[in-house]
């Protein structure tokens, strides 16, 4: 288990940020989507409208922060975009850059990980990248362990990882495999300072490539070209 | 099809590494195969005749089993989220999930039915006819249960409604599966057939009914 302890972040040095070059190859992919609209969005939640008018337009390139407290529907809201739950009004939906099969935009990252303890950290990884892409790139699945300080735990069984690793090796796969709306739920949780400093320049990668990003969080989340969503209390649940 | 492939083969993998489901089926039903005997009393004869009905009940109850965490772990860790969002519709979600289940449950308890057989003094030359009839039906029985184990998942007591909700569905395969190892002629060919009619059946039609259970399941 010294291993393990030798990964503190300490040695995920932020001046190793230099080996994304494959990342950079792999993420021109994320330029499938013109924009991301919404108009007067509702969602409900067990029967009661948890949030409701919600509008917005996000380009490409850009991300939008939802804030509010506890119970103010961030998530709600997260899993109606992502198609999980049907709006009780109004409609959300894409522009995609070219008329093409739809392949899938989103990658949705929720409050667990969907990461198995009983496979390793690469093959965590890899996994998600057979599903989304239909193929293993090793090269790029290592890189993407990097950009989240992983790469020397790559042989460890996700079993072993503590909560914050966890949570970097479940957003590793946002890089591993490229798609291109993430759809981050809290995503900075259990993170420390310097691995939330490695999920924010991996959302900058994200956008500077053409690519979105809607997330939710309560915490201060450095994202650029960023427009910012506040939820209200759940006010109206409580009527 | 790349997508189906991976995750299979990771379902596959997690069940080998895992191990428990498949050695509590195989436990559970060399127990009962062995059990049901010491309640008969020493009549040989009686046990060879109801041989294949023991099997076949002992199969269906070992298979359903563990079957409730089909789905389960998935949708704990989050993965189930991450599944939906992929390129594979949930049918073939809900089918590739069916398919590994038959691979790593009730294709190990076929493997080990002949010495179940021996336990039960089953004629070695039945003993074909019955591993064909499993082979055709229990198919469709990974392929029903999945559909179960969709429909019940996220609720807290599913564990145990799941065995109620599925083993009368069953009725129809262990109908056949036993009426195969009839005497009369041509008895076991009709079953055989009709085995093979309810498993394309069930692969063809329960994906779509726990695809359905699934998406309600998301909300």
């Amino acid at each position: 288990m010294g291993g393990l302890r030798g990964n503190g972040t300490g040695n995920t040095s932020l001046a190793k940020i230099e080996p994304l070059g494959n990342l950079n190859h792999q993420l021109k992919k994320t330029e499938g989507v013109k924009a991301i609209v919404a108009e007067g969005l509702a969602c409900q939640r067990g029967g009661y409208t948890v949030v409701s008018g919600v509008s917005f337009e996000l380009r490409a390139g850009s991300a939008l922060a939802l804030r509010g407290p506890n119970g103010s529907g961030k998530t709600t809201l997260l899993r109606t975009i992502a198609g999980f739950l049907p709006p009780s009004a109004g409609r959300v939906h894409v522009r995609p850059a070219a008329s093409g099969a739809d392949e899938g935009y989103f990658h949705y990252i929720g409050h667990t990980n969907g990461t198995k303890p009983r496979l390793s950290v690469i093959e965590n990884v890899s996994f998600w990248q057979r599903y989304y892409s239909g193929a293993a790139d090793i090269e790029v699945a290592e890189a993407a362990l990097d950009a989240f300080g992983l790469l020397n735990l790559a042989g460890f069984n996700a079993g072993h990882l503590s909560q914050g690793q966890a949570r970097r090796l479940g957003l590793a796969r946002l890089l591993a495999a490229s798609r291109p709306v993430w759809l981050l739920d809290e995503p900075s949780v259990s993170l420390d300072a310097s691995s939330t400093r490695l999920l924010e320049r991996a959302i900058a990668l994200h956008l500077s490539s053409g690519g979105l990003a809607i997330v939710s969080t309560h915490l201060d989340l450095a994202l650029p070209e960023s427009q910012v969503l506040e939820l209200g209390a759940a006010s109206s649940a409580l009527q | 099809m790349n997508a189906f492939l991976a995750l299979i083969g990771r379902d596959l993998r997690l069940a080998i590494r895992q191990g428990s489901a498949v050695g509590t089926a195989l436990g559970f039903y060399l127990v009962a195969v062995s059990i049901i005997p010491l309640g008969l009393g020493p009549d040989l004869n009686l046990l060879s005749r109801i041989a294949p009905g023991i099997l076949w009940i002992s199969f269906l109850l070992s298979a359903v089993l563990s079957v409730d965490a089909l789905f389960q772990e998935d949708r704990d860790d989050g993965s189930l989220d991450a599944l939906f969002i992929g390129p594979l519709p949930a049918e073939l979600i809900a089918a590739s999930k069916s398919l590994a289940h038959w691979v790593t449950t009730c294709l190990p308890l076929i493997v080990i039915t002949p010495l179940a057989g021996l336990l039960l003094n089953i004629e070695p030359a039945s003993l074909p006819k019955l591993l064909a009839a499993l082979l055709a039906g229990t198919a469709g029985i990974s392929f029903v249960a999945g559909a179960g184990a969709a429909l019940t998942l996220g609720l807290r007591k599913g564990a145990l409604l799941l065995p109620l909700l599925i083993l009368p569905l069953f009725t129809p395969f262990l109908i056949f599966g036993v009426g195969a190892m009839a005497a009369s002629p041509g008895a076991f060919e009709q079953s055989i057939l009709l085995l093979f009619a309810l498993s394309v059946f069930s692969v063809a039609a329960m994906p779509f009914a726990a695809a359905l259970a699934l998406r309600l399941g998301l909300e």
